[in-house]
């Protein structure tokens, strides 16, 4: 955990970092107090500042409007990511406000119909409650998580590596909520709304939609507890859409509508937005009614690893040390870890820890012995269909899918 | 929407700060900025331009406008869009 000591000392001391096991002192490099990622837009410098929303700790501010945060390297020590520490992202500004209660749980319904469904509900939050209850552990990250490590750089909120975190959700299968209206034969997509929207009327709302037999996949939830606590605010309270597996975009916050449709949702951010070139990127599972002759939906997180322990150009002092991470990916569970000191010449397997299921944050450790002078480590995950990280990045215009083997540089003295 | 703002580092971990609202970003001076103020800033905060800086030349600044436009709606006048596109490629362009 993080005390404050550390964080102190984080932002105090810029580059310094001391290896070692648990309770050693954590000291990332900092840019005026702000632990930025190695590689993000110089514009950030100055920007980006550390700011606790209500009921969170302090996290980086990337845009106060939509609010965009995101959870500084220290937040990641444990596998699952405390609620207070974890990232916020919405796309646009009118968001419920967290003071005036727009989304008292007891006026909150869902709205479940459309013209793929047999009838239609509302289901209030004490109903979602009746409902059979699951827990799953699954990793919600960005689909631009690390846009901000792009080369060529490329517009879009300059996330660097915390736009994600894992949690313990807890909520109702979305195949139930569904079996109350029944679908038709001819549904296709199942739609989502929710209570967020634009600052301007002529923006397009925040819809999002999901394929049917992902919809009524059995670890799909709509959730409202996360980590044993009531979702946070700036997480999606009182309910949000869990699609364990799928990036962040697909995880509708603040859930107020869900559309069953016959035909492909159209809307601006399924189509421009949240699209990767066909045939970039190892075959995942397809949203075929989505797909066009040359782009497709994102759909799965591709598999991918984070150094916790030590940020780039940390000092250590030589000798062995331990370095811990976490690795993760769309849900097949990760096979392996491993960590080179020579470039990627020869590499060594890191000792994998708890598995917490096939979609959590799948924690790491890694002895190494550091000689006096800069020891450059580089990390890559393995997941169980034997997919790895890539070399080089994979560029795409939104600087989706950034799972580039990660190496950082430890000066040891 | 509130935020907790922080003016020293010590407050990290006491949470105690007192509430803020967004903070103003000041932007550059030069020909062009009260249009980025006025339109850009209606609907999002300017640390966006901040953030998206200074990598974007002046096509890929133009294009962002161009988008905001078409894609989000954006009630831009085409005197207003040609002054902020200017304005952004000059003092947030590479």
């Amino acid at each position: 955990m993080i005390t404050r000591r550390r964080l102190i000392e984080a932002a105090g001391a810029g580059v310094a970092c001391a290896g070692g096991g648990p309770g050693a002192p954590l000291l990332y490099a900092a840019t005026a107090g702000v632990p930025l990622s190695p590689g993000v837009p110089a514009g950030l410098d100055g920007s980006a500042v550390l700011e606790a929303l209500p009921g969170k700790q302090p996290l980086i501010k990337l845009s106060y409007r939509p609010p965009n945060y995101e959870s500084p390297l220290q937040y990641f020590d444990t596998p699952i990511t405390p609620n207070d520490r974890f990232y916020v992202r919405y796309h646009l500004a009118d968001i419920p406000n967290v003071d005036a209660k727009t989304l008292d749980a007891k006026t909150y319904k869902i709205v479940v119909g459309g013209e793929g469904a047999n009838a239609q509900a509302e289901i209030t939050f004490d109903d979602l409650k009746k409902f059979p209850a699951y827990e799953i552990v699954a990793v919600n990250q960005c689909s631009g998580n690390r846009r901000g490590l792009s080369q060529p750089h490329v517009p879009g909120v300059q996330w660097g590596y915390g736009a994600m975190g894992c949690a313990r959700w807890k909520g109702a299968r979305l195949k139930d909520l569904l079996d109350r209206v029944g679908l038709k034969k001819e549904a296709i997509e199942i739609a989502f709304n929710g209570a967020d929207g634009p600052a301007f009327d002529q923006t397009p709302d925040f819809i999002k939609s999901l394929p049917v037999w992902k919809a009524i996949d059995e670890s799909t939830l709509v959730a409202y507890e996360m980590n044993g606590e009531p979702l946070p605010h700036f997480n999606g309270y009182p309910a949000r859409l869990v699609v364990p597996g799928w990036t962040g975009t697909y995880w509708m916050k603040h859930l107020i509508d869900i559309n069953v449709m016959t035909r492909p949702q159209g809307g601006f951010w399924m189509n421009p937005a949240y699209r990767i070139p066909v045939g970039e990127f190892p075959a995942v599972v397809r949203f075929m009614t989505q797909e066009t002759a040359t782009t497709a939906p994102i759909t799965e997180m591709v598999v991918n690893s984070l150094i916790t322990s030590h940020a780039d150009g940390a000092e250590v002092k030589a000798g062995t040390i331990t370095m811990r991470g976490l690795a993760w990916d769309g849900g097949y569970g990760i096979r392996a870890v491993e960590a080179s000191t020579d470039g990627g010449q020869s590499w060594s397997a890191a000792t994998l820890g708890d598995d917490l299921g096939r979609f959590a944050f799948r924690p790491w450790s890694f002895d190494l012995t550091v000689r006096s002078g800069k020891n450059t480590v580089t990390v890559n995950a393995t997941n169980k269909r034997g997919e790895t990280q890539v070399a080089a990045l994979l560029f795409n215009p939104a600087g989706y899918h950034n799972n580039v083997r990660q190496s950082v540089t430890l000066n040891a003295a | 929407m509130r935020v907790v703002a922080f003016t020293s580092i010590a407050a990290l971990a006491g949470l105690v700060a007192a509430a803020a609202d967004e903070r103003p970003i000041e932007l550059k001076p030069g020909a062009g900025r009260e249009a980025v103020e006025d339109n850009c800033g209606a609907c999002h905060s300017l640390d966006y331009i901040l953030m998206n800086s200074p990598f974007l030349n002046a096509a890929g600044w133009n294009a962002e406008v161009t988008k905001m436009i078409k894609a989000f709606g954006a009630p831009i006048n085409e005197t207003d869009a040609k002054s902020i596109a200017n304005y952004l490629a000059k003092n947030y362009g590479s």
